[in-house]
């Protein structure tokens, strides 16, 4: 009997090549948003091993920002050339032009907002019926709410109060022309399961993850990488710290951790040990108020 | 490491939320920006006391009532075990959202407050425990801080809920008293509960055993997707994609495909690209089969020595979910795993009554939180087992077809 016993990583493996393959069977315009982040590299390689030796049912869509790290953008360039998928990409900066929307102003001036707009724009260009995101249930109290297959509506809004029952692991996709499904295949992961599976499976990440020299400033407490894309003022230091990153969001809202882990062992052991969860150690943006998540997830962020 | 997943359940304002909060601190699994951010939340900070039930309400709406009103998850997990938690709301209008994380768990928490003990919403959680089949149940009788510790006031209820798990044929039931607010018992034994002789309840949690939750005897395979690269070198791959849902596959065993009740065997087993001998319960994998046969996304490969039922008329108990009520005759879409078939609820046999647990007279029509039986015909077969034996492959849900939503959860018979 015991021959037959799955180890947990194995469990949520199992669980994320089930919901790939349920978009795959049930969506006629899927799409798989990727950013090059930790999450969306692990889904990429959870895909693989759903769909090879055939291609992806879906194209890798990311939404560009402008204020990426560029070792983030290497990587997605490098990842979907080597696999041979559909990249899209579409800029936040173009829909800022088109829709002539005001960008925020300020020293971390994030475009971590705007970013909802160029999302519903490329959803509604290629009709698309599905997002694959790699949100996780532990990253925040109102993403641990959230359904596996998320129903939006035709304005991608979320409602939290009226979440349609998910039973067991059959997933109902069905929608009204316009809505769409956001799809979160790694729900059910940690932080530290991702870590573990990444060095169990020897996947690639780009080298920001890595303890690296950077030139930071050091703002409550966090530390924001010195880029094109912050304003310093007078009374900044701008010190030279090696860093890692925890997450990989956009250069002006996520913040470095400093560590002299170099390789994924010792990024592990420190995660282990850490007291403090990655959001709050990396976000900036999650601060501005208690709901901050909630209520951009309404409004059709992830 | 094995998996646990678990859902806390039980009426309103028992201690479901605090209780998950109590779990996660004592044992050292909130992070401090999280605990900062509980402590500015809660009500009576300035006497020093936080609400840890805020950890899991997690909603604007939770926080302002006080009340859960949807299914959080919450993880952690000791040297022994890794946890899943679904955190259950106990209102009764949002009993579909406990039935949601209720359909997974491999055990529930049912939390009874010592004050009040059994009440109504207790008998409804139990009654969905049982329909799902949860494997294992701990009875947690909390606030005994507010009754003095007392073991009479928690012997009684231990009597009272042992009528309802008897009536209800509740099996793995196991008692234990605790205070959620205060921490008693719930990593490690109080002092105050000294006439206690069981375990705290994560030192249970950490032992239960759980492997049994998971079919190895009948093997199941619902085809999620065909893969078909066809290209020049892989002219004439075509794979069955799926997830082992119950059972064993290994190389060379006879299988039919249902429901069509096509016979052939297996030619090869893929994981992650990888070929295996054999493959169980609950991989993911790649089939293929020594045949070419027309197969598609809902069909079913199953061991040919281990027959699945195919029907289409269904007897099912039935929870309905939806504000609108479920009138026989009309027309809804069954899922049973990949496959979605349209069908027609045909007459309701009895309605179960939450209170005496008696099946009362049909009603007419069913409304939410309803749990009834009934019949279901379907448009074309369907495969399937006993939810009661074989829970990987016996419930289905009912999408209404002009909503898209799920309005019901059935256990087929
Ligand atoms: N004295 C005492 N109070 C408790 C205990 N457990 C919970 N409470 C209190 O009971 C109230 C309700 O607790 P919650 O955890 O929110 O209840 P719940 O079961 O999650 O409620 P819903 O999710 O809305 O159904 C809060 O004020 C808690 O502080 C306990 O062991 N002792
Ligand atoms: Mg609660």
């Amino acid at each position: 009997m015991s021959a037959y016993r799955l180890d947990y990583l194995d469990q949520l493996e199992s669980e994320a090549i089930h919901i790939l393959r349920e978009v795959a069977g049930q969506f006629e315009r899927p799409a798989l948003l990727f950013s090059g982040g930790k999450d969306s590299i692990t889904l990429v390689h959870l895909a693989l091993k759903a769909f090879r030796p055939g291609k992806f049912p879906f194209p890798l869509v990311h939404i560009d920002t402008g204020h990426n790290f560029k070792e983030a953008l290497d990587c997605r360039d490098q990842l979907a050339a080597t696999l041979g998928e559909k990249l899209i990409v579409r800029n936040v900066g173009d829909t800022i032009k088109a829709k002539q929307l005001t960008e925020p102003k300020g020293k971390f001036a994030s475009r971590n907002a705007l970013q909802t707009y160029t999302l519903l724009d490329t959803i509604e260009e290629f009709k698309f019926d599905a997002c694959i995101g790699g949100a996780r249930r532990d990253e925040e109290k109102a993403r641990a709410k959230e359904r596996i297959f998320s129903v939006r509506d035709e304005f991608g809004q979320w409602d939290p109060k009226l979440q349609r029952p998910e039973l067991w692991n059959t997933y109902n996709g069905r929608i009204h022309k316009g809505e769409n499904v956001r799809v979160f295949p790694i729900s059910n992961w940690t932080e530290l399961d991702v870590w573990n599976y990444i060095r169990r499976e020897k996947i690639e990440l780009p080298s920001i993850y890595f303890s690296h020299d950077r030139e930071v400033i050091e703002h409550e407490g966090q530390l924001v990488a010195v880029s094109e894309f912050i304003q310093l003022e007078a009374s900044d230091k701008v010190l030279t710290k090696k860093v890692r990153y925890r997450t990989v969001g956009d250069m002006t809202c996520t913040a470095a951790v400093e560590s002299k882990a170099s390789n994924i062992d010792d990024i592990i052991s420190e995660i282990t040990a850490t007291k403090t969860s990655e959001r709050g150690e990396t976000r900036i943006d999650d601060k501005v108020s208690e709901a901050a998540m909630e209520d951009r997830k309404k409004n059709g962020y992830f | 490491m094995d998996l646990l997943r678990f859902i806390t359940a039980g009426s309103v304002d028992d201690g479901k939320s605090t209780l998950i909060g109590r779990l996660l601190y004592d044992s050292k699994s909130i992070m401090i920006d999280q605990l900062e951010a509980i402590e500015r939340q809660s009500k009576n900070k300035d006497e020093g006391e936080i609400d840890l039930a805020l950890l899991t309400d997690g909603l604007r709406a939770e926080r302002e009532q006080g009340i859960t009103i949807d299914v959080a998850y919450k993880y952690f997990s000791t040297p022994k075990r890794k946890f899943i938690i679904a955190d259950a709301p106990g209102h009764i209008q949002y009993t579909r959202n406990m039935v949601t994380g209720a359909s997974n768990a491999d055990l529930a928490i049912i939390l009874i407050d010592a004050r009040n003990g059994v009440v109504e919403q207790t008998r409804r959680h139990s009654i969905i425990t049982s329909l799902l089949n949860i494997p294992h149940i701990v009875v947690a009788i909390n606030k005994m801080d507010l009754v003095d510790f007392s073991q009479d006031v928690y012997n009684n209820i231990v009597i009272d809920y042992a009528k309802v798990a008897q009536s209800l044929g509740l099996k793995n039931v196991t008692y234990i008293p605790l205070s959620a607010l205060q921490g008693d018992n719930i990593v490690e034994k109080s002092d105050k509960l000294s006439w206690y002789e069981g375990p705290s309840l994560l030192h249970f949690l950490e032992e239960v055993e759980v492997q049994d939750t998971i079919n190895l005897t009948e093997a199941r395979f619902p085809v999620q997707y065909v893969i078909r690269p066809q290209t020049d070198a892989l002219h004439d791959y075509r794979g069955y994609a799926g997830k082992i849902v119950s059972g064993v596959y290994k190389v060379g065993d006879a299988v039919t495909v249902q429901p069509a009740g096509i016979q052939s065997r297996i030619k090869a087993i893929e994981i992650a690209g990888k070929e295996v001998a054999e493959a169980f319960a609950p991989q993911s994998v790649v089939l293929h089969l020594e045949d070419n046969i027309d197969i598609s996304r809902g069909d079913v490969i199953v061991n040919a020595a281990q027959p699945v039922k195919t029907a289409q008329e269904l007897e099912v108990l039935l929870c309905w979910m939806d504000n609108k009520p479920l009138i026989p005759g009309n027309k809804y879409l069954l899922q049973i795993n990949s496959r979605v078939v349209r069908s027609v609820v045909r007459n309701i046999e009895y309605k179960l009554d939450v209170n005496t647990l008696e099946k009362n007279e049909a009603p007419s029509q069913a409304v939410l939180n309803d749990v009834i039986k009934a019949t279901i015909k379907t448009a074309s077969p369907i495969p399937y087992d006993s939810y009661q034996a074989l829970r990987a492959n016996g419930g289905a849900i009912l999408i209404d077809e002009t909503s898209h939503v799920t309005v019901g959860a059935c256990m087929i018979q």
